[in-house]
């Protein structure tokens, strides 16, 4: 994990004070709220329907026992005890008051975290791959990539106000678990014939209102001109992107207007001039990072554990859990393991302050302290001995972590809606716990098998419903809620946007609508067939017609 | 007369801005003017043939490039913010200073806040009319917002990587 030196943790301090500054010239009138708003929002903090919203960065989802307990304290402290896991790795708490923010990224600062950039039109958080570092199927590690790309991007004086908000992701693995093409510029670790390493660089992918994947603008960029040639994509996109209309404002946007081809010449132009500049990565800064992320000292285990795998055979439960909450590690005898946030009654993503503690625990106890958060809303323990498995899957049980669900139609991401949010036109926890509750029964759900059931409060996407294979999105008709579904979304390499099913639904009929769907799916597959596959290869009609079948 | 930040300093401002729609015939042969871009563009021989000073002003859609052969005419460059929000003068600001080698005065106009001049003097500002209801003296902490930076940009031509 990246550990802050002097000049590092000064920054986070200085960031500190000045907000405590801003908010005390706010109280006293010295703002107007247009004023303040964006300052607040580069702070991650929300006006929402019931309290302020403070979003906390997770930069690319790497946490420690000890800042989970720091995030366990603020929630006891400064909230109602509970903070929320977002779809971008990072952390909410919904309850803070205004006065208080100022304490709080105190406190934040003395676990060397912080809300900057969480929001507003700049550069976010960079997201990756949650297995970084201990996936099989890895290139190179992403993660120091991302604390590159995060320092750059920090207070970045020339893209503090761009058109809208900006979204880096980057992947180093064969699968693409960050979904880098829906993200503003996604990053590819790739190897060129020569072996060297550089990127993929795909701009403009996005959801939202015009959803869409991102086109390829370089096949390879040598890695020392990883941040010139940032430097030049974001000069462009700052100069000629939308300013004039909220919704056109995106670099998809500007991407599409001036084809793919054209936006990355005027990016080439720009590159010309700031190529080789100071900006320029160096072996060193390089190796500097990179040495915060060497695999810690694991033992030796010749291969998969006996005692684990006897485990499996004779009990059930724990082997369903195994099959769904356990991923395989590059190192013998080794596991990482996903805390599934995902029980029904609780909202996707939600944990207690007594988890976050309890998280912690299990951390140090089992997985060398560290910890991560997933786009998926869950926890990830990914240094794992399989001898612990056993052990650590009972305390899971006790502390509602243990839901076998990784993977499955109830592992729904899912935004916070209309019972926070105040862009949402809907509510969207409440349609997540009915679809869990329509699908409570475990054989049931491990018999639909792999499936991604996304559900988003309003057209911004944050729940990702475009990439669910099936998504929900709520829309207001007429001061109601309705939801409409998408089906054939898809995240990953191959990644694709859902196409609309037709008319929306109640809120009441989304179980049945669901349940309808998978019927269709289970009805037609072949035994090796996932949902996704099943739907690729029959096509809309068959789904549409059974949900809308006149007899309902 | 407003007073604007020139380096670290709240002084008095001796320059007057014309406005976009200013003709040629409301010019004074002396006093130090800010022209705006279509001025310049349309009339440079007789703005350069005065006895004032000549600065030039750019609103947030136009280009530093149009003015890249031009800036040894000018004492001043002023950028405007039409809205705070609006971020384009920030490039402008660096290309002027970084590619063009701008060395006079560069100066941010419009909506300028106090809160966004420690952005603008990483990028090349070193002048600041701020908006008439802040107030300057009090503006001129907020220059000192941070102690360290990580990139680079025009105040530091190295990233924090190349000096820590």
């Amino acid at each position: 994990m990246y550990i802050y030196d002097e000049y590092d943790q000064r920054i986070v301090e200085d960031r500190a004070k000045q907000f405590r500054d801003q908010v005390r010239r706010y109280l006293a009138g010295e703002f107007s709220e247009a004023e303040f708003l964006p300052l607040r929002l580069q702070n991650g903090l929300y006006i929402q329907r019931y309290a302020p919203m403070l979003r906390i960065a997770v930069p690319y989802g790497v946490l420690s026992s000890e800042r989970l307990r720091k995030l366990a304290h603020i929630a006891r402290h400064y909230d109602k005890g509970f903070a929320h896991i977002t779809t971008r790795q990072n952390i909410h708490f919904n309850w803070p008051n205004l006065e208080d923010v100022p304490d709080i990224l105190e406190e934040l600062a003395s676990v060397q975290m912080h809300a900057i950039q969480t929001s507003g039109n700049c550069i976010r958080n960079t997201t990756t791959d949650q297995f970084a570092g201990v996936a099989a199927d890895e290139l190179i590690d992403p993660r120091p990539w991302c604390e590159i790309v995060r320092q750059w991007s920090t207070f970045h004086p020339e893209f503090a106000f761009l058109p809208r908000k900006f979204k880096i992701a980057i992947n180093g693995a064969e699968e693409d678990r960050a979904v880098i093409g829906i993200h503003d510029i996604g990053l590819n670790a790739v190897r060129n014939e020569a072996g060297e390493l550089g990127f993929q660089v795909l701009v403009g992918g996005g959801l939202g209102r015009t959803p869409m994947v991102g086109a390829e603008i370089r096949s390879f960029l040598p890695w020392p001109h990883l941040l010139t040639y940032l430097e030049a994509i974001l000069r462009v996109y700052n100069r000629y992107g939308r300013r004039d209309n909220k919704f056109k404002a995106r670099i998809k946007i500007l991407v599409k207007a001036l084809t793919p081809e054209v936006f990355a010449e005027k990016v080439e132009a720009e590159w010309q001039n700031l190529k080789d500049g100071s900006a320029t990565l160096t072996e060193a800064e390089l190796q500097r990072v990179s040495k915060y992320f060497v695999s810690p000292e694991l033992e030796s285990f010749a291969g998969d554990d006996a005692g684990y795998l006897d485990k499996r055979s004779s009990d059930n439960g724990f082997n369903n859990w195994a099959t769904r909450n356990v991923q395989a590690h590059r190192a013998p005898g080794y596991a990482a393991v996903t805390l599934s946030l995902k029980q029904t009654s609780i909202a996707p993503g939600d944990i207690s302050a007594e988890q976050l503690d309890a998280a912690a625990e299990l951390a140090d106890q089992y997985s060398l302290g560290e910890i991560r958060s997933t786009h998926y809303q869950n926890l990830v323990l990914p240094y794992v001995r399989q001898q612990d498995l056993y052990e650590l899957w009972q305390k899971c049980r006790e502390l509602g972590f243990a839901t076998p669900n990784i993977g499955l139609l109830t592992d729904i991401i899912c935004c916070p809606g209309g019972d926070f949010c105040s862009l949402a036109n809907a509510k969207s926890i409440p349609i997540a716990e009915s679809i869990q509750a329509q699908f409570d029964d475990l054989d049931y759900l491990y018999d639909i098998g792999d499936m991604e059931l996304n559900i988003s409060g309003c057209m911004n996407a944050c729940g990702h419903h475009h990439v669910g294979h099936i998504g929900i999105l709520g829309v207001d008709k007429k001061g109601e809620e309705f939801y409409q579904v998408s089906l054939g979304g898809k995240s990953g390499r191959d990644a694709a946007i859902g196409k609309i099913l037709g008319p929306s639904f109640a809120a009441i009929q989304m179980p049945t609508v669901v349940q309808k769907l998978i019927d269709v799916y289970v009805e037609n597959r072949t035994p090796e067939e996932r949902f996704i596959d099943t739907y690729e290869r029959i096509g809309m009609a068959p789904f549409k017609e059974r949900v809308y079948a006149a007899d309902n | 007369m407003q007073q604007i930040i020139k380096g670290n300093q709240v002084v008095p401002d001796t320059w007057e801005m014309l406005a976009k729609d200013a003709s040629l015939e409301q010019l004074t042969n002396s006093g130090d003017i800010i022209v705006p871009l279509a001025m310049w563009l349309e009339h440079a021989h007789a703005l350069k043939a005065r006895d004032g000073r000549l600065g030039v002003w750019l609103d947030a859609d136009e280009e530093a490039e149009s003015i890249a052969d031009d800036l040894e005419h000018f004492a001043v460059i002023a950028l405007n913010f039409p809205v705070f929000s609006d971020g384009r003068s920030y490039s402008n600001a660096r290309l002027l200073r970084d590619r063009y080698q701008y060395q006079g005065e560069l100066r941010s106009i419009g909506d300028v806040l106090r809160d966004q001049l420690f952005f603008m003097h990483r990028c090349g500002f070193d002048a600041y009319a701020l908006r008439e209801d802040h107030d300057p003296h009090a503006a001129l902490a907020s220059l000192n917002d941070f102690s360290e930076v990580y990139q680079a940009a025009t105040d530091q031509p190295l990233p924090l990587f190349r000096r820590r």
